[in-house]
């Protein structure tokens, strides 16, 4: 009998639900453990990618490196849910949104903090690591410091 | 290449809880399509079968109900694009029968919803977006379509009162139409009026009355080469030109949010092989599944120009008498939406409407139509150009 190989899920720490148990960016799990949100970019052609990916479409290759999402991006929308799909209920509200960095962009949640009247298009934000109620983590952005 | 023209449509009405099996729903569709073509199973050269699957215990349905309407040993097959499924089912027919593979095929789009609970159901169809990235967030279809009316109103202008104008209309024409679940007249007032369920926070900017609701329903579509189509029938209606497209499933993928690529470059498609314009479009019928995507459908087609859509909406230019009617027959928002069956159902009312038989609902005399079908969140497109 040979050894049962282990499986590598780290993936299913992410979000509230996870619908992903593993992926070939599982790293991207301990830099969110480590309070950083990463994106991958391809070694041969330069290309960003967020959410990373362990491909790139362009080379045909998956020789990439890990870069960090810093800095502030533009808020191109967002909406605030008044309901929520089987296992989010006790998240409401909440308010999922995008940011535009320029090179790329990130699909996320406004953070609980940001006061809904102080929301705008066009609003600079940042993107942080976030550890939910049940133990899960994502990253949400939050108004600059 | 020859001509391939549709010979006979059908629908099943869109109900709530529809009070029998899948193979039984969608021989509703079927049946009215071949009683309308005249056509007997043994007539037809293959079936495509288009649903979401994940609503289904059954695996597989093509087989299935390609044996309960009589339509074997022809084959089949199945395709699926979320929404749209039904219109990429028509592209695949038109490819089946220009290849010389077929003369004629059934296009069968079907969906019942009701078998899982409401939030079940949100759940599946925020699926349709991005499992690994986005749903983890709590993602479901109003929140994404309420992130594009958001972005429209910033950029735009657009406001919440101009999108309840569209439901306003929508429910004209549900009211006359016996296959639509929602049958009620909806008011400006009711958004405005907080007892009102109409006005209920769904997902902001978007409001209850600004969704669709989930129905069961089939559709059916018969197709069939020139030489089959005339001497089957005395009335067909001519595939003029289609078109269909894609995107990034995340929206961190995209770079346009008041507006779905996905209808710019199948419009595109389709206007150019059917050889006409936008002005020449006298009837047609767009993916309404919310009201900003109505809105978002009459500028991504050129009916309007970007963020013009509401000039539309506000001279009631796309009501029945309008320069360019739109969803006259409740759309969506009225009509109800079983995934699968819709872009179908849209397909039979521009033949209705080219054949001068659709009733009270019938625009005056058109000439050409249009069918606009999105599956997901902008992620597939398809535009069908119809002709007499």
């Amino acid at each position: 009998m040979g050894k049962k190989k282990e499986i590598d899920a780290r993936f299913s720490k992410f979000g509230t639900v996870p619908f992903t148990a593993t992926s070939k960016v599982n790293d991207f799990i301990d830099y969110l453990e480590d309070g950083k949100v990463m994106g991958t970019r391809c070694k041969d052609c330069g290309m960003m990618f967020f959410p990373p990916r362990a491909d790139c479409y362009n080379c045909l290759a998956g020789n990439m490196d890990w870069f960090q999402v810093s800095g502030k991006g533009k808020l191109v929308s967002y909406s605030k849910l008044e309901y929520a799909p089987q296992g989010f209920g006790d998240d409401l509200p909440y308010a999922i949104a995008l940011l535009d960095y320029g090179d790329y962009k990130v699909f996320g949640r406004i953070a609980g903090s940001v006061p809904e009247d102080e929301i705008e298009v066009g609003m600079e934000l940042e993107t942080v690591a976030n550890e939910l109620p049940n133990g899960q983590l994502n990253y949400v952005f939050q108004k600059p410091a | 290449m020859g001509k391939v023209g549709i010979i006979g449509v059908g629908q099943s009405a869109f109900v709530r809880g529809y009070p029998g099996s899948i193979r039984e729903l969608a021989f509703e569709g079927f049946k009215d399509a071949m009683k309308d073509a005249g056509a007997k199973a043994a007539d037809i050269g293959a079936s495509v079968v288009c649903s979401a699957p994940e609503y289904d215990k059954q695996r597989s349905p093509a087989g299935v109900f390609a044996e309960y309407m009589g339509l074997t040993p022809q084959p089949t097959f199945y395709v699926e694009t979320l929404c749209s499924s039904s219109s990429t089912g028509l592209k695949l027919a038109y490819s089946l029968i220009e290849s010389g593979l077929h003369d004629s095929v059934a296009v069968i789009g079907f969906q019942k919803m009701s078998e899982i609970s409401s939030a079940e159901s949100q759940e599946r169809m925020g699926r349709g977006a991005d499992i690994q990235w986005e749903s983890p967030f709590g993602t479901m279809m109003p929140a994404y379509y309420a992130m594009y009316a958001r972005n429209h109103m910033a950029t735009y202008g657009t406001t919440p009162e101009d999108l309840a104008l569209i439901r306003v209309k929508s429910s004209t024409y549900g009211q006359i139409n016996d296959k639509a679940v929602y049958r009620k007249a909806v008011t400006e007032e009711m958004f405005g009026d907080p007892e009102s369920p109409m006005s209920g926070p769904v997902a902001s900017p978007l409001r209850v009355g600004d969704c669709c609701a989930n129905a069961d329903g089939s559709s059916c579509i018969i197709v069939a080469n020139e030489e089959k189509a005339r001497a089957l029938s005395d009335k067909p209606v001519w595939i003029l030109g289609l078109g269909a497209a894609s995107t990034a499933v995340n929206l961190a993928g995209r770079d346009l949010f008041n507006g779905l690529t996905v209808g710019i470059e199948a419009g595109r498609q389709a206007y150019e092989m059917a050889g006409v314009t936008p002005k020449d479009i006298d009837v047609a019928e767009v993916h309404d599944c919310f009201t900003i995507a109505e809105m978002m459908a009459y500028e991504n087609l050129g009916f309007a120009r970007p963020g013009e859509g509401r000039d539309l909406i506000r001279g009631k230019e796309t009501y029945k008498e309008g320069s360019i009617p739109v969803n006259v027959d409740g759309g969506l928002l009225s009509k109800g939406h079983p995934i699968g069956a819709t872009g179908g159902s849209q397909i039979r009312t521009i033949v209705l409407q080219l054949r001068g038989e659709a009733g009270e609902m019938q625009v005056k005399d058109p000439e050409i139509g249009l069918v606009h079908n999105i599956g997901g969140v902008g992620l597939y497109g398809n535009v069908t150009i119809l002709g007499r």
